[in-house]
């Protein structure tokens, strides 16, 4: 087990930036996940803590020991490959053992080893098969299995999950939180599906074009996102470009093109993000913290428009308002039967909690 | 990136460079050189021999070559694509029977192919003296020989290329692409022509090129069957037996010209963006002919073809059972027996020829077994500077005519040199070994290429993630993912280097002389029986080569070519 601590690192290829000024620091035992969408630099910082690319500048850091330029195989990181990279020429037993084999366990104790990860990892009955003959899920947990054995300072996995479908990317979910948790290794995933990040991890990086945007608990990146690239990235959101009015005890009020009364917000940490004087700023607010009320009702932050759209999804209802001069904003409730869905073209009122907005500034570029 | 890769990777190239620059480019380089000298001077006379009026031989040798270099692909193709097109859109009976036969050609080593036309066809042929008796004729009714007798030779031998390309162009076509164009109101004819046709064109330009290639390269079948019709290839061995060097490296270098501009064109051609598109789960769909008529013609076809493409190999077979003297003036062979096969062991006079060949192919084996596996390595998963051009070196062999791969030899090795470690190699045992080596080196690289390029960089760096070393990794990992592909590669260098010839017979002495020298010896002294059985030795060697590559290593012989 140790910490993983990467200090200003910046990745180029050629004139491509695919890292630009890294700070992290990924404690004993977390499991730390990136985050962001194609090509923003995920797989590239996994890779430098692995040693298979070397940063352009800064340093990567296990246990304050500096391992920037280790090779990859004297930093005792075991990883999981996106496509698993399993040596397709060795049974199970085999490719499970290699590791042991290069660090010259004894045979006995290879043995044992091997076959009590693949228990762990459920594959047991299969420790003899050619890798090619083993299901999706099954080559995946082989893959586990044989970054697992060698008890590895780190587990690197990136996007292991990608290939399967939803059943099984569901199950194997829980099985790698679960051998996670029983060996305590320090774990980074990637991942750029947002749904996997906020339910498995302990704190996530989001990324946009090799700059980590926000470090924080899944709460705190889905609460209180520091910008408008991680509010709208991260689960569904309305945005609305605002502009600060006035305070009032406590409260901040806004004005905004896209409604035509003054905006409330809270005065807290939560609600109001850190900016910096003459940035540009955007309001979020979450589709179920809309609240579409039944009688107009006088306060802050009502207003009127009409349903433009109503969409059943299973579970929950999305409804869609359109307000007098044409901006758009989506409520979502759960689902409480047929009889409670609104017509379109009714009109309809509306509040925004003032306690449930979120003021951030707009992300650069 | 980092030093010790970049250590490693130089590492590697020091001996593939070494051994491309002193074994390919450097005899290329002394063939050039010698070209431009005449009596030791430097001088164009040379080439002023070559196009000028006083040896209009040697422009119309050249010229012969190119047009019968034409004819052989149009010929090849006209057998070749129709076959391939029968044999996998229609299903009758015994298609599969027959579509195996149809790649046959391939197992027979070029001399030996051309012996057994010559006893079939030539005017001593077993057809044309049978067809005399037959119908009481006074004279063979036909009998190949010169031109008439190369074309035939090379067609049989190089349908294969076409008929091979266009199956796998065919069964890569989705079908669903001529249905749609079916859908649309296309009849039959317009969507040969305007659907799978222009699907089909890269692979036959590709084929072309490579018939051409090969039949300009073509020795044993001009050796044996021109008389006094002059190609190329000839030349250049007419030349080196006059002791005429310098024009022999004149006819040479002309002759490596015009094959290098072909592989350069078939590179260039390969590289443009071609109109295969992956779909996924194409299967090759037959229509099943259901009008008896055709279908009996169809399976008539394949009978007849299944004949002549398998007479040669009958005939080899049955004349090894010839013993010496059974046939010599007669028509028809007077006795059958094991004689042939017996003398092998018995004889040692008899015997040696195959063991210098099998001792000579497996010494080269060995080499490019190893040479190819490194190299390979370094082109597919090494990156620096100048690869390009070592890609290029390393398919310069492959380029040369076999005649040009051993007059660069000679002239490069007929004196001491620091390559052959101060000696002076030819007219010793260790020249053909060396040619042998050279020649098959493209084989080998390309068969491991091919499976290198399959495998995944994350492969390894799964080994190195697990803390592997390098050489641990290639050793455990890396060696035994490619061994097929080498393997496969280098046995087909082994039963190759067996048959060889052209490199042969320039470079041979007595000592060492290999069985396809031993051949030509046998077919002189009328011992055709002997002459058979030693290609007999080479069909089975073949056969069992690529049977093992197919069964054992799942390649198939395509794909070897
Ligand atoms: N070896 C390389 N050479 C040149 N550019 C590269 C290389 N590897 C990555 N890049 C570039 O760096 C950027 C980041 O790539 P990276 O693979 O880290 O993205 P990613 O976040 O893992 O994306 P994905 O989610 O699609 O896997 C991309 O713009 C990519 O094109
Ligand atoms: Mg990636």
């Amino acid at each position: 087990m140790s910490t993983v601590n990467l200090s200003t690192i910046t990745k180029r290829f050629g004139n491509v930036t695919a890292v630009k000024e890294l700070d992290l620091k990924i404690k004993e035992g977390e499991f730390f996940t990136f985050l962001g969408p194609s090509g923003c630099g995920k797989t590239t910082t996994l890779r430098m803590i692995a040693g298979f690319y070397y940063p352009t500048e800064g340093k990567v850091k296990f246990n304050e020991k500096d391992m920037t330029t280790v090779p990859p195989e004297k930093r005792n990181t075991g990883m999981v490959f996106q496509n698993y990279a399993l040596f397709p020429h060795m049974t199970v037993y085999e490719n499970v053992a290699f590791g042991l084999k290069v660090r010259k366990t004894d045979k006995k104790e290879t043995r044992s080893r091997v076959e009590d990860v693949l228990n762990k990892v459920r594959l047991g009955q299969y420790i003899d098969r050619q890798v090619s003959q083993l299901s999706g899920g099954q080559q995946q947990r082989v893959a586990l299995a044989r970054a697992l054995v060698i008890e590895p300072d780190i587990l690197l996995l990136d996007e292991p999950l990608s290939n399967l479908d939803a059943r099984l990317r569901d199950e194997m979910r829980n099985e790698i939180l679960r051998l996670q948790r029983e060996y305590g290794i320090t774990t980074i995933y990637v991942t750029h599906d947002q749904v996997e990040a906020l339910t498995m991890s302990d704190r996530i990086a989001v990324f946009n074009f090799g700059e980590c945007q926000q470090v924080g608990t899944p709460s705190e990146i889905y609460n209180k996102p520091v910008n408008d690239f991680v509010a709208a990235f991260i689960g569904e959101t309305n945005l609305f470009s605002i502009k600060p009015d006035k305070e009032e005890e406590g409260t901040a009020v806004f004005q905004s093109a896209d409604f035509d009364k003054s905006i409330y917000v809270d005065h807290t940490e939560e609600n109001i993000a850190s900016y910096a004087e003459g940035e540009e700023l955007v309001m979020s607010i979450r589709p179920e913290a809309v609240r579409i009320l039944k009688d107009s009702v006088d306060g802050n932050n009502v207003f009127k428009g009409k349903v433009s759209l109503v969409q059943f999804t299973g579970a929950s209802v999305h409804t869609y308002i359109e307000m007098e001069n044409g901006a758009q904003i989506r409520a979502t409730d759960l689902n409480h039967g047929p009889s409670t869905y609104l017509k379109e073209g009714t009109s309809v009122s509306f509040q925004l909690p003032q306690n449930q907005i979120r003021v951030i500034p707009k992300a650069g570029e | 990136m980092l030093n010790a890769e970049r250590k490693r990777t130089i590492l590697l190239l020091i001996p593939i460079v070494l051994v491309l620059v002193g074994y390919v480019l450097y005899p290329s380089i002394e063939t050039l050189i010698e070209s431009f000298k005449k009596n030791g001077a430097f001088s164009l006379q040379n080439y002023g021999d070559f196009f000028g009026s006083k040896a209009a031989s040697n422009l119309e040798a050249l010229w012969n070559s190119v047009y019968i270099s034409l004819l052989s692909v149009f010929f090849s193709a006209l057998i070749g694509i129709p076959l391939a097109y029968i044999f996998n859109r229609y299903d009758f009976p015994g298609r599969q029977f027959f579509s195996n036969i149809a790649i046959m050609p391939i197992v027979l080593p070029s001399l030996v192919g051309v012996m057994a036309f010559m006893f079939l066809y030539g005017e001593a042929g077993l057809v044309p003296n049978a067809l005399k008796d037959l119908f009481h004729l006074s004279e063979v009714p036909f009998s190949i020989g010169g031109i008439s007798g190369i074309l035939l030779v090379h067609a049989y031998t190089m349908y294969p290329y076409f008929y091979m390309t266009t199956s796998s162009a065919l069964n890569n076509i989705d079908p669903s692409l001529e249905e749609a164009a079916y859908n649309l109101g296309s009849s039959r004819l317009s969507v040969f022509w305007k659907v799978t046709f222009p699907l089909l064109t890269p692979g036959l330009v590709a084929a072309s090129l490579l018939v051409f290639m090969v039949s300009m390269a073509s020795f044993s079948a001009p050796y044996l069957l021109a008389g006094g019709f002059r190609v190329l290839s000839l030349q250049i061995y007419f030349s080196k037996t006059n002791g005429d060097l310098d024009m022999a490296a004149t006819q040479s270098v002309i002759l490596s010209v015009v094959s290098i501009a072909f592989l350069l064109f078939m590179r260039w051609f390969q590289n443009r963006k071609d109109y295969r598109m992956a779909s996924k789960g194409i299967g090759a769909h037959r229509s099943e002919v259901s009008n008896p008529l055709l279908k009996w013609s169809m399976v008539s076809l394949g009978i007849i073809a299944m004949i002549v493409l398998l007479l040669p190999h009958v005939t080899l077979l049955v004349l090894s059972l010839v013993p010496e003297g059974a046939w010599t003036w007669q028509t028809y062979p007077q006795a059958f027996s094991f004689e042939n096969f017996r003398l092998l062991f018995e004889d040692t006079n008899i015997w040696d020829p195959v063991r210098n060949s099998l001792i000579m192919a497996a010494i080269a084996c060995g080499g490019v077994f190893v040479f190819g596996i490194i190299t390979s390595y370094a082109l597919v998963k090494r990156t620096f500077i100048g690869k390009n051009l070592l890609d290029i070196l390393v398919m310069i062999p492959w380029a040369l005519p076999a005649t040009v791969v051993g007059m660069n030899l000679i002239l490069a090795f007929n004196e001491p040199s620091a390559f052959s470690f101060g000696k002076v190699l030819v007219g010793t045992f260790w020249i053909l070994p060396l040619a042998y080596f050279v020649r098959f080196i493209p084989l080998v690289v390309r068969s491991t290429n091919a499976v290198l390029e399959q495998m995944d960089d994350s492969i390894e760096e799964a080994a190195q993630n697990l803390g592997a070393k390098w050489f641990y990794t290639f050793r455990r990992v890396v060696l035994p993912y490619i061994m097929p592909g080498v393997l496969s590669g280098s046995l087909l260098a082994f039963v190759q280097a067996v048959g060889e010839f052209p490199t042969s017979v320039l470079l041979y002495t007595l000592g060492n002389r290999p069985i396809s020298i031993e051949i030509m010896n046998q077919l002189r002294m009328f011992n055709l029986g002997q002459a058979a059985a030693y290609g007999m030795i080479q069909v089975g060697l073949i056969a069992i080569v690529l049977f093992v590559s197919y069964k054992f290593f799942g390649v198939k012989s395509e794909n070897t070519l």
